[in-house]
């Protein structure tokens, strides 16, 4: 399947020509972009290295989760609204990037992986997991993010 | 002055090769950013748990002993590569009104943290484990909160060259924020 014309038509599309044509609007998106980072990075990493045995030990992992699980909502929703803003104002650029499909490709697993393995984890009862399971739901969940990260940067650099 | 010892700094072999380098930079942007997840991630917990928005049922000691730590390693990080960074362009950098801007809002941020930790901290027992924090606590998270979100977005900003000396003319208070050395006099 060739999906360059999609790229193509969004690249095309009214939004991604006025982002483009803005001198303003292009920085703009992407600082709030950057904002919701700062803010989905605390949500997920507070909890990963809490189910990794590190930072807030003392706090039933499941009470954490749930504690930061709006905060991870909201922020993931302004992460994938200006991204996708940022994304209709370079299409085709991103189209033949390597590093827009490792981003994307990271950012389809670990919203899956969230939503499902992790969380199941999470909410289990914390004397049923072994301290491996944890760990290695922890880094995987860091790993796939730090993908999701440094394929956005490296958008940047034409990579 | 400053500007003769960045002009100093960008000559230095190891100034050009960052600058020059395929990966060297592109990699420190990148360790910047992932840092700044670390760094930042935890340091908005602390400001959000102080204004009594985040993780209300855990006592703010335990933040600041738990999660500090994490974020002072990742802030020491940003610092080193944020410093190379800024060695790598040193003339423009030094010439940005957002760098700048930067570098002001950073000790705002440090003297807004010395603060706290030094002085409302110490009063912490009485209301570790309250919702909301007393009004200096949220003061202290709010003014960080607001701070650090400037920075972000002036670091960010850096990148674009709107204000850059050498686009002249420029209103003059922008070349007067940006310390612009003019070669003759702009109308």
């Amino acid at each position: 399947m060739d999906l360059l014309p999609f790229f193509q038509w969004c690249e095309a599309s009214p939004i991604g020509e006025a982002i483009r044509e803005s001198r303003w609007l292009f920085p703009v998106i992407e600082s709030v972009h950057l904002l919701g980072l700062v803010v989905i990075a605390a949500s997920v990493l507070v909890v990963d290295m809490r189910l990794f045995g590190v930072g807030l030990r003392d706090e039933p992992v499941a009470r954490l989760a749930r504690n930061m699980q709006p905060w991870l909502i909201v922020s993931l929703v302004v992460m994938l609204t200006t991204g996708t803003l940022l994304f209709l104002s370079e299409a085709i650029k991103c189209y033949y990037s390597p590093a827009f499909w490792i981003k994307i490709s990271c950012l389809g697993v670990v919203i899956i992986y969230t939503f499902t393995i992790r969380q199941h984890v999470v909410m289990s009862s914390e004397a049923r997991l072994r301290p491996e399971t944890s760990k290695m739901v922890a880094v995987v969940s860091v790993l796939l993010w730090a993908g999701v990260g440094w394929g956005g940067r490296w958008i940047g650099f034409g990579g | 002055m400053l500007h003769l010892l960045a002009v100093w700094l960008g000559d230095r072999p190891w100034s050009v090769a960052l600058h020059e380098s395929r990966y060297a930079y592109s990699i420190l942007e990148s360790v910047h950013v992932w840092t700044l997840c670390i760094f930042l991630g935890m340091a908005i917990l602390l400001d959000l748990r102080l204004l009594g928005w985040v993780l209300t049922d855990v006592p703010v000691s335990s933040i600041i002993r738990r999660l500090l730590p994490w974020s002072v390693v990742g802030f020491v990080i940003m610092v080193i590569t944020g410093l190379l960074l800024a060695f790598a362009i040193p003339v423009r950098t030094y010439h940005s009104v957002f760098f700048r801007a930067k570098l002001i809002m950073l000790v705002l941020a440090g003297l807004n943290a010395w603060y706290f930790h030094s002085r409302t901290q110490s009063g912490m027992s009485a209301w570790d484990t309250n919702y909301f924090p007393p009004r200096a606590a949220r003061a202290a998270g709010a003014i960080s909160l607001a701070l650090w979100l400037g920075i972000v977005v002036a670091g960010r900003m850096i990148a674009y060259n709107w204000f850059d000396c050498d686009r002249q003319p420029q209103p003059s208070v922008v070349n007067w924020a940006a310390g612009c050395v003019l070669e003759e006099p702009t109308e």
